[in-house]
C-alpha cells in the first residue's frame, strides 16, 4: 500500500515527508511500547503510535520503518519533525484512535506482523527468525 | 579473533537519564554498518541490541559507555555502566519483568523487553553484574 493511500484512509495530516507519499509500506505495526516495536515489527513497516517523544523516531530508524502515523490526534513538536525530516522519515497524524486506525488499514489490505501457519494476512519480508521471539506463533 | 583482521572501533559515552541523546550511539553504529555494507538483517539485529543496551544505561544506571568493535566476521557490542547493578540476572532476563519507574514506562520503555530483545538478537550474550558493582553487557553477533 502506498503512503498516499494510508494518508487518505486515515484522513491524515502530513507533518513531514509530503514528497514521499508514493513510498510503499508492506505491513503495519501499532504500539506505544518501543521495545515491542523493536521485537515484533517486520519488513517495510508503517509504525502507528500515540507516543511523540524522540524515542519513537530513534526506534523507527533502528527497524528501518517506512513512516510513522501518530494516532489519537497526537502532534509531534517542531524538534521531532525536524529530526524526522533530516532522516527522510515521513510523519503523519490522524485523529482516529489506535484500534480504528489499524482496523481501517487492515481492512484496506495492509497486513500485520503476526505470523500464523496458513494465514495469508502475514507480511512477507520478515527480517529473519532471529529477531522474532520463539513463542510467537 | 585473528590479529591480522583490521577492526573498526567506536565508543560513545552514555549519560544517565539523558533521554534526548539516548540512542545516538546505537544510531551511529548502525550508520557505520550500513556504510560498510553489512547485510540488512545483521544491521537490524546489531541496531536493536545496541539500542536496548544503550537505553538500559540511560534508564537504569549512573552513566556508562557503549562500544562497538566491528570486523567483517563479527560485531561486538559492549555496554558498561556504573550503577546499582542487577541483583538477579535471571529474573531481569524474563520478558515483562521491569524495574523501570512509571515515568519511563510512559515514554514507551521499561516494558521488560530490553534484555530479552538483546538476547533474541545476539549470537552470544554475557552479562556481568552485581549489586553496587555496575553492569557490563557483552553482545556478539556473527556476520553469517
Amino acid at each position: 500500500m502506498k503512503l498516499r493511500e494510508v494518508q487518505a484512509i486515515l484522513k491524515a495530516e502530513v507533518f513531514t515527508g509530503a514528497d514521499k507519499l508514493d513510498i510503499e509500506v508492506e505491513a503495519g505495526f501499532g504500539s506505544d511500547l518501543m521495545s515491542d516495536v523493536l521485537a515484533f515489527a517486520c519488513g517495510r513497516v508503517l509504525l502507528l503510535t500515540g507516543l511523540t517523544n524522540t524515542h519513537v523516531i530513534h526506534t523507527a530508524a533502528m527497524i528501518d520503518a517506512v513512516a510513522i502515523v501518530f494516532v489519537r490526534g497526537k502532534r509531534p513538536d517542531k524538534t521531532l519533525i525536524q529530526a524526522a525530516a533530516g532522516m527522510g522519515l515521513p510523519l503523519l497524524g490522524t485523529r482516529l484512535l489506535m484500534y480504528d486506525s489499524c482496523g481501517r488499514l487492515f481492512q484496506a489490505g495492509l497486513k500485520g506482523c503476526s505470523r500464523e501457519a496458513g494465514d495469508d494476512q502475514v507480511a512477507s519480508g520478515l527480517a529473519d527468525n532471529k529477531t522474532r521471539p520463539e513463542w510467537l506463533p | 579473533m585473528k590479529d591480522n583482521i583490521p577492526s573498526l572501533e567506536m565508543a560513545f559515552p552514555v549519560r544517565a537519564r539523558d533521554f534526548l541523546a539516548g540512542g545516538d550511539g546505537a544510531a551511529r553504529i548502525r550508520r557505520v554498518l550500513q556504510q560498510v555494507g553489512f547485510p540488512p538483517a545483521i544491521i537490524r539485529r546489531v541496531a536493536i541490541a545496541a539500542y536496548e543496551a544503550e537505553m538500559n544505561i540511560v534508564i537504569h544506571s549512573e552513566g556508562g559507555e557503549l562500544k562497538a568493535q566491528i570486523t567483517p566476521e563479527v560485531i561486538t557490542i559492549t555496554a558498561r555502566d556504573t550503577g546499582p547493578g542487577i541483583p538477579d540476572i535471571e529474573l531481569a532476563m524474563q520478558e515483562g519483568y521491569s524495574t523501570a519507574p512509571r515515568e519511563i514506562q510512559e515514554m514507551g520503555f521499561g516494558a521488560g523487553m530490553g534484555l530479552p530483545n538483546i538476547r533474541r538478537c545476539a549470537d552470544e550474550l554475557e552479562i556481568k553484574s552485581a549489586p553496587g558493582q555496575g553492569t557490563t553487557v557483552n553482545i556478539i553477533i556473527y556476520n553469517r
